[in-house]
């Protein structure tokens, strides 16, 4: 099933070189707002968590305070230790800081609005995520560290084992949505909450044994993304109290900005999967109320923000597992648990059809 | 049909190696300037070496050029986190050796700002012990409670870490006005936050994960190797010198020795030694609230029986106290004279040092440091 896209870009200044490098950039005018608020929600939301004030100096209750953080970090000295392998080491943050932002060529902010609308959408975004393991093993081994070599090792094999269960559940979704395309499977969804995925997407009152099953591919894939992305729980490779910062302790200044900068635009991204995949993208909760283009984006951002916010609160409030203990949890629950899950979803979408 | 087809790839030589890492002495979690040399097959800790010295102070040097008061504060930096509990056992000894008996009320308040520092000592245990395992609110919370002991000490004594509150023969000042009320508040707090604690820490699945089962010490080992205060006591050794040789006044309050019972794991692992933590602060509550209720209510005067001039007889004397972390003895050797010819400390968090090579083979990096973090050490006291 084919659909045609329409991208506001394209209406206005028609498909043209201009364009595409407008869209290739347009993504960029939201992750820089993002960062800042992310990085002030992390800091506000950890001080409320904890009964402290946060910073207060910066503007208005500390609001300017990741500005001023983003300018320590731009104007901090740029070290590169003697014994690292410089191509490596300088290209590792920029890979990482690639795959995090390729992934915004299908995140369909607005039904008028996805930079690229390729029918592979889904694929695309496991794909580049990748990418980041590329990043973190180069810099964990350029660094000759002996500590990022062991946050390396860790990064690999945690995010390869978390993929797994989050193809399954991203192949669960797909069969019911019955389309890879990021846009169709939110159209799919319309029409008010009770149709969203994760209450087993449109159907009658057949649907409602579903329900279960689409809730926990949803535990699931919130639970992988959380892996994915390096936050507590499991943010083993960068265990602070075990192995220093791991992949990134030698690293400093601008460059370990960008890695900084690529995590929070990860947060975003597993954010905006997760809705597409589960919440209705960019679909309102009550039908067609308040369904225009520009609220789209709003209720987009919202639901995802939501998410960013139940990361930055998990992570302030849980401990670290083990690496033995993570790969005990992808391996032996959650990849079976998965696998039901599909087939009992899959069921489903051959009866429906 | 396809034709099944062999390949032959040459993969080189490999060979493995085990690697050394030096954890320390600059690492967030070796609780201060300890480096442990580990070495590693992967991930599997196969040797663990720990290398000390780095804060060494002589200690045991200096005092034997410092008259006995002037000992005090040297040993106030050794266990720096629980100063009122090193000062107990050194106080205590010369009044022994002195023949010097002070007041009712003067012990009372010793064994009351022992208490209180036996708590804050806890609360820092617990939440560097929540740290390490990667939870950092719970630290937060603990660090709060113990700012209230910290201040309720600073009124007492003009210092926050460091007192030189006892003295021999006495104490530095008559308790502030308000100190029965303070001490009744820090209970009330230190008992809501424990709660806290025990929720969002202690019963959390994913920290006993982390600790049960983790860094076992069986009871023998544990007593080959000397060690004392909670590491003991969590292996199931019912060892306080409060309870089984009580000094000072510790004889007439009612509290229980906390023993590691194996709840979620095995006796004698890092959640054991954590939880009988947790559990002791409940019972110094219990005997900061008895010693409350006992101690006679007129001030007086805390100075009357020190002396002007310490100058003990020709002898030595051991004496020892149940110091938050465990066993702290002073020997000291008198010559007659306004010095100590030695003054040596048992420190005990040198000895429960000890044991960790013995009980973290085998185990990950990951838990190497919780073991570490379960011993709670000072480096102030290890290398004195």
């Amino acid at each position: 099933m084919e659909m045609e896209h329409t991208n506001f870009v394209y209406d206005l200044i028609g498909t043209n070189t201009i364009a595409y490098i407008l869209l290739a950039l347009l993504p960029m005018l939201f992750l820089l707002p993002y960062a800042l608020v992310a990085i002030l929600g992390e800091l506000k939301i950890s001080a409320w968590i904890q009964e402290r004030l946060g910073p207060m100096r910066t503007g208005w209750k500390g609001v300017l305070q990741p500005l001023a953080e983003v300018v320590k970090l731009l104007q901090k000295e740029d070290i590169t230790p003697s014994a690292v392998n410089k191509p490596l080491f300088n290209l590792a943050p920029f890979v990482m800081f690639a795959g995090a932002y390729a992934a915004y060529a299908v995140i369909p902010f607005s039904s008028v609005f996805i930079p690229s609308g390729i029918n592979i959408g889904l694929f695309y975004v496991f794909a580049v995520s990748a990418f980041g393991v590329i990043a973190i093993v180069m810099g964990g081994w350029a660094s000759n560290n002996k500590y990022s070599l062991l946050g390396a090792m860790r990064a690999a094999s945690q995010m390869i084992s978390y993929e797994i269960p989050i193809a399954v559940t991203i192949l669960a979704i797909a069969t019911l949505a019955g389309s890879l395309d990021m846009q169709t499977i939110i159209v799919k969804q319309g029409g008010g909450f009770w149709n969203w995925n994760l209450f087993g997407g449109p159907g009658g009152i057949a649907k409602l044994w579903v329900i279960p099953f689409t809730i926990i591919l949803f535990v699931v894939y919130f639970v992988g993304s959380l892996a994915e992305i390096n936050r507590v729980p499991f943010d083993i490779p960068e265990g602070e109290s075990e192995i220093v910062a791991g992949y990134h302790t030698e690293y400093s200044g601008m460059k370990f900005a960008m890695f900084f900068f690529a995590e929070y635009s990860n947060m975003f991204i597993v954010s905006a999967i997760i809705t597409v995949l589960f919440l209705g993208g960019w679909q309102s909760p009550f039908g067609d109320f308040l369904n225009g283009p520009i609220w789209q984006s709003l209720w987009f951002v919202s639901k995802a923000m939501i998410f960013v916010f139940m990361q930055i609160w998990i992570r302030w409030t849980l401990p670290r597992l083990r690496v033995d203990q993570l790969m005990h949890v992808t391996w032996k629950v959650m990849l079976p648990i998965s696998f039901v899950a599909f087939f009992a979803v899959a069921l489903w979408a051959m009866l429906s059809v | 049909m396809s034709e099944i087809k062999t390949f032959e790839i040459d993969f080189g030589k490999v060979h493995s190696e085990r690697m050394r890492l030096n954890v320390g002495p600059q690492h967030p979690s070796t609780h201060g300037v300890l480096r442990l040399e580990v070495e590693l097959e992967g991930e599997i800790v196969t040797e663990v070496v720990p290398h000390i010295g780095y804060l060494h102070r002589c200690f045991e040097k200096h005092a034997e050029n410092m008259t006995y008061p002037q000992v005090i504060p040297y040993i106030d930096r050794m266990d720096y986190i629980a100063a009122m509990n090193n000062e107990l056992p050194y106080v205590m000894g010369m009044e022994k050796l002195l023949d010097i008996k002070v007041n009712e009320r003067i012990e009372y308040i010793r064994v009351i700002c022992a208490e209180l520092n036996r708590i804050a000592n806890h609360q820092l245990a617990v939440a560097t012990f929540g740290l390490d395992s990667g939870a950092f609110t719970p630290f937060l919370f603990l660090f709060r409670d113990r700012e209230m002991i910290i201040t309720l000490f600073e009124r007492l004594s003009g210092g926050r870490l460091l007192y030189n509150y006892f003295w021999i023969g006495g104490l530095m000042h008559e308790v502030p006005p308000n100190f029965e009320e303070d001490c009744r508040a820090i209970i009330k707090q230190v008992r809501a936050t424990n709660a806290e604690t025990m929720n969002l820490l202690i019963y959390n699945k994913i920290f006993i994960e982390r600790t049960a089962n983790v860094g076992i010490l069986p009871a023998d080992v544990a007593v080959n190797f000397a060690c004392s205060g909670p590491v003991i006591r969590g292996s199931g050794v019912p060892y306080d010198i409060r309870k089984t040789e009580p000094y000072s006044i510790y004889d007439r309050f009612d509290f229980n020795v906390c023993v590691g019972r194996g709840e979620v794991g095995t006796v004698g692992d890092c959640w054991d030694r954590n939880i009988v933590r947790m559990e002791e602060m409940e019972e110094s509550c219990k005997i900061i609230e008895q010693a409350l209720e006992q101690m006679p209510k007129e001030p007086c005067d805390v100075r009357e029986f020190v002396p002007k001039r310490i100058k003990p007889p020709k002898g030595e004397f051991y004496s020892k106290a149940e110091n938050p972390k465990g066993e702290l003895g002073f020997y000291i050797i008198s010559d007659g004279g306004l010095k100590p010819t030695r003054v040596r400390s048992r420190a005990t968090s040198f000895v429960n040092l000890s044991v960790l090579p013995e009980i973290s083979k085998g185990y990950m990096v990951a838990d190497l440091i919780m073991i570490l973090g379960s011993l709670d050490i000072v480096l102030g006291e290890i290398d004195r």
